[in-house]
């Protein structure tokens, strides 16, 4: 009888690894919970889309893609914990995006992991999380980075911003982290050499994901006479702020690197700035690419929200095309694959992954949201408005040298 | 500049008093149960999310009363059937038990909710500029707080310094046997004063969701500022509690606005120190460490005078 027992307590685990073997599963390591919640969700929903896309076409190597979601709450440590915890489930590849503290810490626990466990080795595939040190001085074999980083953008929004005349007070307001440092050191670099005519006014730091009215911020800002404001600020500290401006009636023109994610255009409507807040992103939607348009559809057919993140379906589908063409899912072919690899990105033209630094390059979009026009089908968030493009980059006009020196496992 | 110290002192006074709202609770009950309420900010995120579902059924208004009744009626179950009992296994249990609490609700929230921000709208008879100032719109809505949590305290002030009911509690407060004795139901008058607090709480949840975020992290996010608050003012004082609420309100506005830093008042620090540790502290601003300046505050005065601004007993 126990013998009996014990089969029948062996025979779903045996179900469970003989199902295993038959899925790539891949870890998402963001917030679920607290500030950055809002955008964390969004996220998981834009990969298990793409995981479904995969799948509907035979996944990838003919083995289904899953998206085990993992709650980091935007914490270094504990993305530790929930990153331990998804090799532990038989995760070979984890993605994270926000916050490039938890990146900074994720990508040493990986290299380090996978030089102690040859032949268990973890890739690593940072859609969003955007500090250059992690394909500069920090640069890891195991980590790919699919958004432009925050040098390269800060170069694009700059090199729009010298040929505004109106501008000539600037206001920085940025989050207290690794990220928000590199964009107010970027910002005040190279406005100086492209503008010295520029007066920085302001250049704030705030705590990530806590302050929860931006008012006095905002009278800050208003009190400085700054014309326009630069901020690398995303999820709840993008939209808030925002939010925070429309009560006070501030009404200056933002720069910005996260205007669309959630809550963003909300905020901007309510604040009546039409077309005077700009970002800067590998994508919109209203650029009249027809396979970018139709997938726009089905999303918003899905879900309440549009895609925030083309990026991440340009690293689900080349992931799937790396794999493809390495005929393995051994995370260091894959690797392999990846380096150097060319690729039709989601918004059209072509994209290319840097074999010295694992920085993916890709055109690059200012756009700025407000009223449409009809040739502008897309609006965001029920709020009428939608993205207009300003300004495009072109691929080799974004590559930036690196100082990485990249270790290749033997 | 006047335009600045203006708004920050409107913006100051506003969350000093939605601070008051909870910290006039929390120091109450601290007086008569001897225990600090942990879960005190959680009845402050239970009053954002019952107002935020009942707004959705019967509008802002119906909400604005019936969310704190209802968590002012599980604030004093809490005290009936929790508190009360555990109560017999002294203070350390009393404060576990409150501590636990506070994590098993935001659990139930999260669970009822989600983790993500709830869409908790101001409501559109309110949602217009009251004022302007200089070139600065003031919500109508921020009004509408300022003056909600004006009217609960002068109404507070009232019933504790002026009514029956009031003296009981004062009398309560230090002479409990007393009372008793005199034939007032003491155990009764507890349960309600907890009720009434958490009451407070919920009233301060209800009015500061739409305008901040309804979020399950919302009571973890401000709990440790209230002990910030009741400790500043004195543990039990009704009016420390005041002053500090409006002194951290203030303080916390006002260092956001300012941009000095020890670089600014001695000059630069010297290329030699550049990369060095000393560096960041040098360049920092008042502005960067206005978060922590209440827990400075805190710090201090618990060396200095650790019975609070206006306590009369040590901590």
């Amino acid at each position: 009888m126990r013998r009996w027992m014990m089969v029948a307590a062996l025979l779903p685990m045996l179900g469970g690894t003989a199902f295993a073997q038959d899925t790539v599963k891949i870890g998402y390591i963001d917030p679920l919970s607290g500030g950055g919640a809002s955008v964390g969700e969004v996220g998981l929903k834009t990969f298990q889309f793409l995981a479904e896309e995969l799948n509907a076409k035979g996944g990838i190597l003919g083995k289904k893609v899953e998206i085990v979601p993992f709650d980091n709450k935007t914490n270094p440590q504990e993305s530790l914990i929930q990153a331990q915890k998804a090799i532990d489930a038989g995760v070979r590849y984890i993605t994270q995006g926000n916050g490039s503290s938890v990146a900074g810490a994720l990508t040493d626990f990986i290299t380090k992991y996978n030089d102690r466990n040859p032949g268990k080795e973890v890739l690593y595939f940072n859609y969003a999380a955007v500090d250059p040190v992690l394909t500069n001085a920090k640069c890891s074999f195991w980590h790919f980075r699919w958004d432009a980083n925050s040098d390269i953008k800060m170069e694009a929004l700059t090199n729009y911003m010298k040929s505004v005349p109106s501008i000539k007070k600037i206001y920085l307001i940025n989050q207290d982290y690794s990220f928000g440092e590199s964009v107010r050191s970027a910002a005040k670099t190279m406005l100086k050499a492209k503008r010295p005519d520029i007066q920085v006014v302001g250049d704030e730091l705030h705590p990530l994901l806590k302050i929860t009215d931006f008012a006095p911020y905002i009278a800050k800002i208003k009190a400085s006479d700054a014309d326009t404001v630069i901020t690398g600020n995303w999820g709840q500290d993008f939209a808030l702020l925002l939010k925070a401006a429309a009560d006070a009636g501030l009404k200056v023109n933002w720069y910005t690197y996260y205007a669309g994610g959630t809550g963003g255009p909300t905020a901007i409507k309510q604040a009546n700035l039409n077309h005077q807040v700009f970002q800067i992103a590998e994508g919109i939607p209203n650029l009249g690419h027809p396979p970018a348009d139709a997938f726009e559809k089905a999303l918003r057919a899905k879900y309440d929200f549009s895609l925030f993140y083309p990026r991440a379906v340009n690293e689900m589908r080349m992931f799937a095309a790396a794999a493809d063409k390495a005929k393995s899912l051994d995370p260091v072919k894959v690797a392999a694959a990846l380096e150097g690899m060319e690729f039709e990105v989601y918004s059209g033209g072509k994209g290319m992954m840097r074999k010295d630094d694992h920085q993916f390059f890709q055109p690059m979009y200012i756009a700025s949201f407000g009223e449409r026009t009809e040739k502008e089908p897309f609006d965001e968030e029920k709020t009428g408005w939608g993205w207009r493009l300003a300004a495009k980059i072109d691929t080799d006009q974004t590559v930036l040298p690196t100082t990485c020196k990249m270790e290749r496992p033997n | 500049m006047l335009e600045l110290v203006v708004i920050s002192t409107l913006n100051g006074i506003l969350f000093g008093m939605l601070l008051f709202l909870m910290a006039s609770g929390l120091t109450v009950i601290f007086s008569m149960l001897g225990v600090l309420n942990f879960a005190h900010a959680s009845f402050y995120m239970l009053g954002a999310f019952f107002g935020f579902q009942i707004s959705r059924w019967v509008g802002f208004w119906p909400a604005l009363f019936i969310a704190p009744l209802l968590a002012g009626a599980l604030g004093a179950a809490v005290e009936r059937f929790g508190l009360r009992r555990v109560h017999r296994n002294g203070h350390v249990a009393e404060l576990l038990f409150t501590f636990g609490l506070a994590f098993a609700i935001e659990e139930v929230v999260q669970m009822i909710w989600g983790k993500s921000p709830v869409d908790f709208r101001i409501p559109p008879s309110l949602d217009f500029p009251a004022f302007r100032i200089f070139s600065t719109n003031y919500p109508a809505y921020k009004m509408f707080m300022l003056l909600v949590s004006i009217a609960i305290f002068v109404g507070l002030l009232i019933v504790l310094k002026k009514s029956r009911v009031g003296l009981i509690v004062q009398a309560a407060l230090t002479h409990p046997h007393m009372v008793a004795h005199l034939g007032h139901n003491v155990e009764r008058v507890f349960m309600l004063v907890f009720g009434v607090g958490t009451a407070l709480a919920a009233v301060a949840g209800v009015i500061a969701g739409p305008a901040l975020v309804t979020q399950s992290n919302m009571a973890a996010l401000l709990g440790p500022i209230l002990f910030v608050v009741v400790v500043v003012g004195g543990l039990g004082s009704l009016p420390g509690a005041f002053v500090a609420s409006l002194l951290i309100g203030l303080v916390q506005t006002f260092a956001v606005s300012m941009n000095g830093s020890l670089a600014g008042a001695f000059g630069p620090l010297s290329p030699d120190y550049a990369q060095s540790w000393l560096s960041d502290i040098w360049g920092v601003t008042v502005a960067q460490i206005a978060p922590i300046m209440p827990y400075v505050l805190l710090v201090l005065i618990l060396i200095f005078r650790p019975m609070g601004l206006l306590g009369t007993r040590e901590t």
